[in-house]
């Protein structure tokens, strides 16, 4: 191909995201869009092609990033390559979004005609308008009765200040619209931009790891070509590869002679590590490389951090397995090894954020097997000893004697709470509960509304999510980013079973709120902890101080009086469930825990409103 | 081959709140045809066997909610259908105090039946509605009194403790009333919440005012000082009785021994099988009619398992089991099968090994299940 067929089929690539909130119907539209330009036939499309983890399908929500490239014949009669680039819709991954975004020159918005802009959306289309992308708005599910489109739009101009003149009104269940999303995104979306006789840069915005060629690199071509057999170099890494294989996304893999400028597509180049490859590095050349890295790269760093242990000692060494296979796939995934008194071996692991932590400890339970104990999530704190030193401390029970320390600070976030105007009371109630500081409230039209709070992330992390969706029926919706670090009045509370600090129960509160955590803690144990042959008192301390404690009384019954007319198979059944039960616990000294109860510090507000 | 026979009876007038067992409320139930499908059950399960009865036990359900002319077509196949009763055989049968007329007393007397299982559950009145039982604590006396007026010397009643909103002192009066009617024997169980129940659902929506771990204990103790007292002795977790009046029947299952079971729902223990028959009515009976045994399932248990049934069925017993038989039935020492359990549950004081016999102590008795499970294998087989 020459370098005038280059150009002219440069002007006729389009690159674009979605952006949606979840159930706003991104996956369905994705869809239709396969379909609509014969990308996947009929026979061939799984609900929701895009999302191709059973998890994603399950959740109804995408984690890891796809794409794919489409052909689309336009009403001028020209073909179009198009590339859509799949974005995951949660704020642990917004990093991950922002270099998808950086990938495209245009997004199509997505929003429910009756529910309107949710939080992560903002959240997302603010991303998209710094990258300078053109955002078409379109307003999907107009089938239903509850449709509001007239609202919805101006709910898009007063909160983003969209011009949604050009709206397209849509709906991907039946199909509506998918033809007028084409044409706009032709008309609308502009042509990559860059030469392809300039030094390669290639965004990497996406990876995985297979097991056969190593890891894939998702990259969009921001300038230059890349073929096989070239030497390249990841600019912030610094390693060198030589490139086995390019190609693209239809959705499935498929090989390509070249990757040129505009163009979103894969490279293998036998990298053994994700970590070698890192979501927003730049690929070049090494023999002709780019002046500079593209903008933008940051290093994914963790923010929640929990000990994962396996329930059989044994399995230990699986573990260690299946996190570094879990790692090949997921930079952003950190572990070390530690040892608990209480639970043995495990490692501490590194999260981006709850949904993250979820998706891993549920990974290795089903494609490992490997049952699970998990302590209760912490974050990053900062602690200034009187000496001087300052050290990070993300498992609790590392943190030094009060003596020692002069101050300790915890990230705090901003966030975005969406709402009905009704629930505002509630939200506010919540967030100043979690010691939040209000900063904002803004009305995005007559009944919904934006509550802004600075909150420490350590609340957000226990249980702030499932407060607010209980305590608004679901109709909440929230964002949050990363402010920095401030100093706050934290202790560690350490637990203790007979007498026995257990270190896998300790956590990091606030001065103010020792005494309730404490007494709800030890209340839960309580409950959770079955009866020993022995009186087993539970202690909350703050130093050498008892603050809160409960008793678990000794067990005086539990014996099958009934005969079941000779059933013995099922008095069986049931004693070896009980002694199931007894292997699945761990013996914390003399006293058998259950698994639940090292979690027992995220279940205590839950429990509370039940009773 | 065994001697001992368990006959289920799956029909009720009521439904008690508690009853996860297999049973159908009576109305527009299949009684007679059921009744052919157990003659013909009875039939195969004995073809070719010779050695007359010991025990019988039929139950449900409730056996007495039948008509009397069905209760007798029951039992008129117990002696034919079988090969027969032997003279000092046990037969019993269960029945509700609400059914204790005096046809259905003769009928059962006529058929040789000589011990008779009345369930009581309580004498409060107020209890007995609320578990939703269909009789009054006075039927419940009567019931007793007219089955010795019809010369039934063997008479057991059933009680349950830890009811919801059943109180001490309720308890204690049950108690003294079941003493003072002097029956022979009394089987008390402590209630335990089964799925697919009224009490259940209730409990799970946190409706079922249910007694607490402790006071379930509270009246565990105090129905062994109450019984011992009025001269029963224990012999099982659950079971009471004067002198030489233990349940024989019941005795089979705690010996690990064989026995037939017949009917829907019910099940058998032959040749170290344990099997589970049908219990939906119709598809028992069709299941006959295409000439087919009415089994659900059926297990061959293991050695394993029988040396470990052998030990969580005979600890239930009061004397405990000797030694010595384990050895004679498995060629191997409990303490080889086992190691260290005796050691470990003697130590907590759960256990006494004494004069070659091992039994469950006091405390260890309230506790049963913590021992059970020390005899069983580690990995779940379930």
């Amino acid at each position: 191909m020459s370098s005038e067929d280059k150009h002219q089929r440069q002007e006729r690539i389009r690159n674009f995201a979605i952006i949606a909130h979840i159930d706003h119907g991104k996956s369905t539209l994705a869809d239709r869009i396969l379909e609509h330009t014969k990308t996947v036939s009929e026979r061939d499309l799984q609900e929701q092609t895009l999302d191709a983890m059973d998890l994603e399908r399950e959740r109804g929500i995408t984690i890891k990033l796809n794409s794919a490239q489409l052909k689309y014949e336009a009403a001028d009669g020209e073909e179009y390559t198009f590339h859509l680039i799949d974005t995951p819709g949660h704020v642990d991954f917004s990093y991950e979004v922002s270099r998808s975004l950086a990938a495209c020159e245009g997004a199509l918005l997505i929003v429910d005609a009756s529910q309107g802009i949710e939080a992560q959306t903002l959240a997302n289309v603010f991303l998209a308008l710094e990258h300078d992308l053109e955002i078409i708005p379109v307003i999907n599910k107009i089938d239903l009765p509850s449709a509001e489109p007239e609202r919805i739009k101006k709910e898009i101009e007063d909160v983003i200040g969209l011009d949604t003149s050009e709206t397209i009104l849509a709906s991907a269940k039946d199909g509506t619209g998918t033809e007028e999303i084409l044409e706009h995104i032709v008309k609308r979306v502009p042509a990559p931009q860059g030469n392809v006789n300039e030094p390669l840069e290639a965004l990497i915005f996406d990876s995985l790891y297979d097991s056969y060629r190593g890891v894939i690199a998702y990259v969009r071509i921001v300038q230059g070509t890349i073929k096989k057999g070239e030497k390249i170099r990841m600019m912030q890494t610094e390693k060198e590869f030589e490139v086995s294989e390019v190609g693209v996304f239809k959705p499935n893999p498929v090989s390509a002679d070249e990757l040129s400028v505009g163009d979103v597509g894969f490279i293998t180049a036998s990298i053994k590590n994700v970590g070698d490859s890192r979501v927003g590095d730049t690929v070049t050349h090494a023999n002709a490389p780019a002046p500079a890295p593209l903008p933008g790269y940051q290093r994914m760093k963790p923010m929640v951090f929990c000990g994962v242990y396996p329930v059989d000692p044994n399995q230990y060494t699986g573990l260690r397995d299946a996190l570094e296979r879990l790692e090949l796939n997921d930079s952003s995934l950190e572990f070390e090894a530690e040892v608990s008194q209480a639970l043995g071996f495990g490692f501490r692991c590194g999260f981006l954020g709850l949904l993250h932590m979820e998706i891993i400890q549920e990974r290795i339970e089903r494609e490992y097997g490997i049952e699970l104990i998990t302590t209760a999530p912490s974050v990053i704190y900062n602690v200034y000893l009187n000496d001087g030193e300052v050290i990070e401390i993300h498992n609790p029970s590392n943190m030094p004697d009060q003596q020692q320390v002069m101050a300790v600070e915890e990230p705090f976030v901003k966030a975005n709470v969406m709402v009905p105007n009704d629930f505002v009371g509630p939200v506010m109630e919540i967030c100043q509960a979690k010691r939040g500081e209000f900063q904002d409230m803004k009305y995005l039209d007559e009944n919904r509304v934006n509550i802004v709070y600075d909150l420490p992330l350590t609340e957000i992390v226990y249980d702030f999510f499932d407060q607010l969706k209980s305590n608004t029926r679901g109709y909440a919706s929230f964002d949050y980013e990363l402010m920095g670090y401030k100093e706050s009045k934290l202790v560690k509370m350490d637990i203790l079973l007979n007498g026995e600090q257990v270190d896998a129960l300790s956590v990091i509160v606030h001065r103010d709120m020792a005494y309730y955590r404490g007494k709800a803690i030890v209340e839960k144990l309580k409950e959770l902890i079955p009866r020993q042959q022995f009186e087993v008192p539970v202690q909350a301390s703050i130093g050498n101080k008892v603050i809160a404690r409960s008793t678990i009384k000794a067990i005086r019954k539990n014996v099958l009086s009934k005969c079941y007319g000779g059933d013995v198979s099922r008095k069986r059944k049931l004693l070896e469930k009980q002694k199931e039960g007894k292997r699945r616990m761990k013996n914390v000294g003399k006293v058998e825990v259950p698994q639940e109860a090292f979690m027992s510090v995220l279940q205590m507000d839950a429990n509370k409103e039940d009773s | 081959m065994a001697r001992s026979l368990y006959i289920h009876i799956p029909f009720c007038s009521y439904i008690c709140y508690y009853c996860d067992f297999n049973k159908f409320f009576i109305e527009n139930q299949p009684v007679d045809a059921y009744i052919d499908a157990l003659e013909q059950e009875l039939t195969w399960r004995f073809a070719g066997e010779t050695a007359p009865l010991e025990t019988i036990y039929i139950g449900g359900g409730t056996p007495s909610a039948v008509t009397t002319a069905q209760l007798g077509r029951i039992l008129q196949a117990v002696h034919v259908k079988t090969p027969g009763v032997s003279p000092g055989a046990e037969f019993t049968v269960e029945m509700n105090p609400d059914d204790a007329d005096d046809d259905k007393l003769h009928t059962l007397f006529n058929h040789g039946v000589n011990r008779l299982s009345i369930g009581v559950q309580t004498f409060d009145d107020k209890l007995i509605q609320k578990i939703g039982r269909g009789h009054t604590a006075s039927d419940a006396k009567n019931a007793v009194h007219r089955a010795k007026a019809f010369n039934f010397s063997n008479i057991s009643i059933d009680l349950m403790l830890g009811l919801p909103e059943q109180t001490m002192s309720s308890w204690h009066d049950t108690l003294q009333t079941a003493a003072a009617l002097d029956v022979s024997h009394i089987s008390a169980y402590a209630l335990k919440i089964e799925e697919k129940t009224r009490f259940y659902n209730w409990w799970r929506a946190g409706k079922l005012p249910t007694v607490t771990e402790d006071e379930a204990a509270d009246m565990y103790e105090a129905m062994e000082r109450v019984l011992a007292d009025a001269g029963f002795h224990q012999y099982e977790i659950s079971n009471f009785a004067k002198d030489g009046q233990a349940s024989r029947h019941n005795q089979v299952y705690w010996h690990n021994e064989s026995y037939v079971a017949a009917g829907a729902g019910a099940h058998g223990y032959l040749q170290g099988a344990r099997y589970e028959n049908i219990q939906p009515v119709p598809h028992y009976i069709s299941a006959i009619e295409n000439g087919e045994l009415p089994e659900r399932q059926r297990h061959q248990l293991s050695r394993r398992e029988q040396m470990e049934e052998e030990m969580f069925l005979g600890l239930r017993m009061n004397e405990g089991m000797p030694l010595v038989r384990f050895e004679q039935k498995y060629g191997e020492t409990v303490a080889d099968a086992f190691p260290g359990a005796l050691e470990e549950l003697t130590a907590k004081g759960w256990l006494t090994v004494e004069n070659g016999w091992v039994a469950l102590t006091e405390e260890g008795r309230l506790l049963g299940n913590e021992v059970f499970v020390r005899f069983l294998e580690n990995e779940n087989k379930f």
